[in-house]
């Protein structure tokens, strides 16, 4: 039973990394319909600008305290924003004339910018694994045989404050109903006086951001991180994303959760399990696609236009 | 010598066509501040389109649409959403899964100030805005008799809720010029009373309004003048009378619908 635990641990913390990613995917899937493929390597990209902004700050080793919270919170924070940055400009340069064009040729063009940013980042940090230095302590709390370390707490602590304040900001914030609208109706979106273009440009500023704070998340985690970290992640993530609806922001969490303990599980329980755990993933996009088309919270909605 | 008062509102020698197909050809009006001007014609006459050219949906391929004096030809529909000009469609288009009350706050977009910073940081400047327009969308759900409805999303309203539910989106953003298209499509005459009732008030809180619409009842009764269009031309133009009586209308329209 405690092993059971354990791996729920562990898989709640995975999946909070899963779910911050999946937010994006879905969030511009909802908004433009467009999968958008570079987003995993945003992700990673996340994970590379933390570690230059802790050789910035000159942290290498662990922190305690107020030292370690600053850090933490200005490095999440920095991480965020580059990545925002990034998203809005690959949106700019690669996305917007393609808006009205055939979905393939944004969809290629997606793959494209990911193997661009891949082999930039391979040009950056090299094309090994590069350790992520060790700032978070990792005791942590043990309660009846379970121990939950201060990263996994942080993991998942990290990912449901952002979950809860991107819900609030959707659903209070002139831009969240401006994207909302945009979602459902672009076309009388613009009609209510909304720039669909400076709403699109949020709403890859807003997915992209939250990859960043997944990058860092994962690096603290890992502790280290690797160009081509976000092609899998990225894939997992999609896979959260369909699995909880694509489109739904509620259902990019659930999905999230939900892969992170799947891949936990099956690690656990199947023999060779580590080398299986990827098949168990994709298996649930497969039947996800299979049986519940629309997933886990999506709605069957009528085909736009 | 002073410059003549340009029209509130005009359309000159508007030619708006797609490939070879000619959607409006040659058509111009203009109309006074504070009118009801109804634009009718049979089906495929050109009267959606003349209002998807005013909101730059489409752009004209020749001729001028300008508003207050200025041509909107440059401008995004955001923009000259912006200005003043708002619309209800024919097929109802409201945001289905997002409330009445946030269908109305979303029709404020343009009239909101609150930048993407405020937004994303949640500054009080924002809450505060967003609790005025709250207010405000709750008043124009009053006006339009649907305040019991707020909570609901606007997919789950009936027909007759949902038009009067874009009428409010539509007000929502304070506009000088409303473009109805059709907005008594589908409704029972009880309903269409109490549209009548409810564009009279719209008129009278000083809104020019240009509607698009078949039931000709409701056209003689509310309008001062009509715009007759015909495959994209305009046939007649005048008050409901004239218009009845003009023998190319009758022979376009109302000869066809009413023999």
């Amino acid at each position: 039973m405690d092993v059971f635990l354990q791996q729920v641990v562990n898989g709640l913390s995975l999946g909070a990394i899963y779910a911050l990613i999946a937010l994006g995917y879905t969030m511009v899937y909802g908004v433009v319909e467009l999968i958008n493929f570079a987003h995993g390597d945003v992700y990673t990209l996340g994970s590379f600008f933390s570690l230059a902004i802790l050789a910035a700050l000159g942290v290498s080793g662990e922190l305690h305290g107020a030292a370690l919270l600053g850090v933490v919170v200005v490095t999440v924070l920095a991480a965020m924003l580059l990545c925002g940055i990034v998203g809005v400009l690959i949106e700019r340069l690669a996305y917007r004339r393609l808006r009205n064009a055939p979905r393939l040729a944004p969809l290629i063009t997606a793959i494209g910018m990911s193997f661009i940013l891949e082999n930039v980042m391979q040009l950056w940090r090299g094309p090994s694994p590069v350790p992520f230095p060790p700032v978070i302590p990792n005791p942590g709390v043990t309660l009846g045989g379970v121990t939950v370390t201060t990263k996994e707490g942080l993991a998942i602590v990290l990912a449901l404050g952002l979950m809860v304040a991107l819900q609030l900001f959707i659903a209070n914030s002139k831009l969240g109903k401006a994207m909302r609208a945009t979602a459902q109706d672009r076309e009388a979106a613009q009609l209510m006086g909304i720039n669909v273009n400076t709403t699109i440009a949020a709403t890859f500023l807003i997915g992209s951001a939250l990859a960043g704070a997944a990058g860092f998340v994962s690096g603290v985690y890992y502790g280290t991180t690797w160009f081509f970290n976000g092609f899998q992640a990225g894939l997992k993530a999609f896979t959260a994303a369909v699995l909880g609806g694509i489109g739904n922001i509620a259902g990019a969490m659930l999905g999230g959760f939900s892969i992170g303990l799947i891949e936990a599980i099956a690690t656990q329980y199947i023999p060779a399990g580590a080398q299986w755990s990827n098949v168990v993933v994709f298996s649930v996009l497969v039947l996800v696609l299979i049986f519940r088309p629309s997933g886990l919270l999506g709605e069957a909605l009528p085909d736009k236009v | 010598m002073r410059a003549p008062e340009p029209a509130f509102f005009e359309l000159r020698n508007v030619r708006c066509a797609f490939g070879g197909l000619v959607a409006v050809d040659d058509l111009s009006f203009a109309l006074e501040q504070n009118s009801i001007v109804a634009l009718i014609g049979p089906n495929g006459a050109g009267k959606s389109t003349v209002f998807n050219l005013i909101t730059g949906i489409y752009r004209a391929t020749s001729g001028t649409v300008s508003f207050g004096g200025r041509s909107l030809a440059k401008l995004g529909t955001h923009q000259i959403a912006a200005l003043g000009i708002a619309r209800t469609f024919q097929n109802i288009r409201l945001f289905a899964f997002m409330s009445a009350l946030d269908n109305v706050m979303t029709g404020r977009h343009a009239r909101m100030q609150a930048s993407l910073a405020d937004s994303l940081l949640h500054t009080p400047r924002q809450r505060r805005e967003e609790r005025r327009v709250r207010e405000r969308a709750r008043e124009l759900l009053r006006f339009v008799g649907l305040e019991r409805s707020a909570g609901d999303d606007a997919h789950n309203l009936s027909y007759g809720s949902q038009r009067r539910l874009e009428i409010a989106r539509a007000l929502a953003s304070s506009p000088t010029l409303l473009l109805l298209d059709e907005p008594a499509a589908g409704m029972n005459p009880r309903e269409k009373d109490d549209l009548i009732a409810l564009v009279e008030r719209i008129r009278a809180s000083g809104v020019t309004i240009v509607l698009v619409e078949h039931d000709m009842k409701l056209v003689m009764g509310l309008c001062e003048r009509v715009t007759v269009l015909d495959q994209g031309r305009k046939i007649a133009e005048g008050t409901p009378a004239h218009v009845r009586a003009d023998p190319r209308v009758i022979e376009a329209y109302l000869g066809a619908s009413d023999p």
